[in-house]
């Protein structure tokens, strides 16, 4: 289950996550390899999103909340309260189903991070903001309104300029909450060519509800039920033939 | 926009296109190797079609992922199912080119009836229609499927008159049944060759125009005119 037989970047070691009483996460194992699409799927309440926001340890923003075991990014365990959060979400960033822009111009949405963390002279951070906004496929499109406040664009650029924002400071891996949820056909297409463009530098993990989704851009898929890992392993195989009877009524939609 | 995925189609393109090419050098080998009772020219025909067969896995595998993972729809779709037709018909080529290869060992293990001329016009003929069969379908040139199409008939003709010649050399000797019988055996699976060149032809129409013309009235090759 937690083979894939890659250069893993996150390993997930029998991980428990409680939200309360409820158990969540039913000891995980499984890698996320570096420079891969790594794909979520499974039902609402599956433990998807939650297993994501480990990651990152975006689950200490809530109260009684929490996770046991191990994560470990590049082998040492994130979830070990000596590693500090800030740092740690500067190398791994996330984005979230609803666009967040801030509600501050273009540039500064981008350069907002990249304040937080580095010291550049203006030119080197209009450098920065740039690189960011072309690799997130946005350049074209507001290169000329960049004073313009983020809430402006539609929800697809918006959605285009958070990821422009998690990339602007070099992270090592992209947490994507079905990033393509609310957008349109055209909108969820530019996303989809950007992640598998991005995967050249970046570890991307992505929950998706789009079976399609899932199978266009992931090299990996893990099927989540109640709180466990079903399935784990090459897309390629998970979409034409799964080993379990679960991911297979699953992804044909005879589930439950 | 470009989409990652239409870097696979082209590359399912280029297997076919080599597929293809191999199909070609299998009836190439097996006229060769019957003209010029050349064995070894025959148990090259083995070999190509070893390869064809294991393009034939490879290209339903690709098709398959491509299917599951990218969930094509309107032309994309078409060309995928068309695919996995064409790379059905390439396969089957591969086996006629070991049969005509195996009739031709059978025949020049004995002396000649006659001489080859219009086999070898024939073989040629077939291997015109590949190509283009071919070339239409990877370059979804309709007009090109079409001739391929009015070329069948080109090929059936030479089937008939090899027939003809073989039945009443056979009627006149009756020592030359066994061999006359392989010549019409090879007659009959170039001519299949060219009909599976047909078909190829018919999913580029149907490929590019999303019309099924294969059966129409009385045949596909009037339909084309």
């Amino acid at each position: 289950m937690t083979g894939t037989n890659q250069k893993p970047k996150i390993l997930v070691r029998n991980l428990n996550f409680h939200y309360g009483q409820y158990h969540a996460l039913k000891n995980i194992n499984l890698n996320v390899d570096e420079k891969k699409v790594t794909a979520f799927i499974g039902p609402s309440g599956c433990g998807k999103s939650t297993l994501l926001r480990t990651f990152n340890r975006m689950h200490e923003l809530y109260p009684k909340q929490k996770a046991v075991g191990e994560v470990l990014l590049n082998g040492k365990n994130i979830l070990d309260r000596k590693q500090d959060i800030n740092k740690l979400r500067a190398k791994v960033g996330m984005v979230f189903q609803k666009p967040t822009p801030f509600p501050m111009p273009i540039f500064d949405n981008v350069a907002f991070g990249v304040k937080l963390y580095e010291r550049l002279s203006s030119k080197q951070l209009s450098e920065r903001v740039e690189w960011a906004l072309k690799k997130a496929a946005l350049w074209s499109e507001v290169k000329d309104k960049l004073p313009q406040s983020g809430l402006s664009l539609s929800g697809g650029q918006q959605q285009r300029l958070c990821i422009a924002r998690a990339i602007a400071v070099r992270p090592q891996v992209l947490l994507l909450d079905e990033p393509t949820s609310a957008l349109d056909p055209i909108s969820t297409a530019h996303i989809e060519e950007l992640i598998s463009e991005l995967k050249a530098e970046y570890t991307v993990a992505i929950v998706t509800h789009n079976m399609q989704q899932a199978g266009r851009i992931s090299d990996h898929t893990a099927f989540m039920y109640l709180g466990e890992v079903v399935e784990f392993g090459k897309t390629d195989k998970i979409f034409t033939n799964p080993d379990q009877r679960l991911t297979e009524q699953y992804i044909t939609g005879h589930f439950g | 926009m470009e989409r990652h995925f239409d870097q696979e189609f082209s590359g399912l393109k280029d297997r076919i296109l080599a597929m293809g090419k191999r199909v070609e050098n299998a009836i190439e080998a097996a006229i060769e190797g019957l003209v010029n009772r050349d064995q070894k020219s025959l148990e090259k025909v083995h070999k190509f079609e070893e390869e064809i067969n294991k393009n034939h896995v490879e290209v339903d595998e690709a098709c398959l992922k491509i299917l599951a993972k990218q969930s094509p729809l309107a032309t994309n779709l078409r060309f995928v199912i068309s695919v996995i037709k064409v790379n059905a018909d390439l396969e089957r080529m591969g086996d006629q080119a070991v049969n005509i290869a195996q009739n031709s060992r059978l025949y020049i293990a004995h002396e000649p009836i006659k001489p080859l001329v219009d086999l070898p016009k024939m073989a040629a003929e077939v291997r015109v229609m590949v190509n283009e069969a071919l070339q239409s379908f990877v370059s979804r040139d309709v007009d090109l499927a079409k001739k391929v199409l009015r070329h069948d008939d080109i090929v059936d003709q030479f089937k008939g008159k090899i027939f003809d010649e073989l039945v009443e050399i056979m009627s006149k000797d009756g020592k030359t049944v066994k061999r006359a019988l392989e010549l019409i055996l090879i007659a009959r699976n170039f001519e299949r060759l060219g009909d599976h060149a047909t078909n190829i032809a018919e999913e580029t129409i149907f490929d590019v125009s999303g019309k099924d013309i294969r059966h129409g009235p009385r045949n596909s090759s009037v339909a084309a005119r």
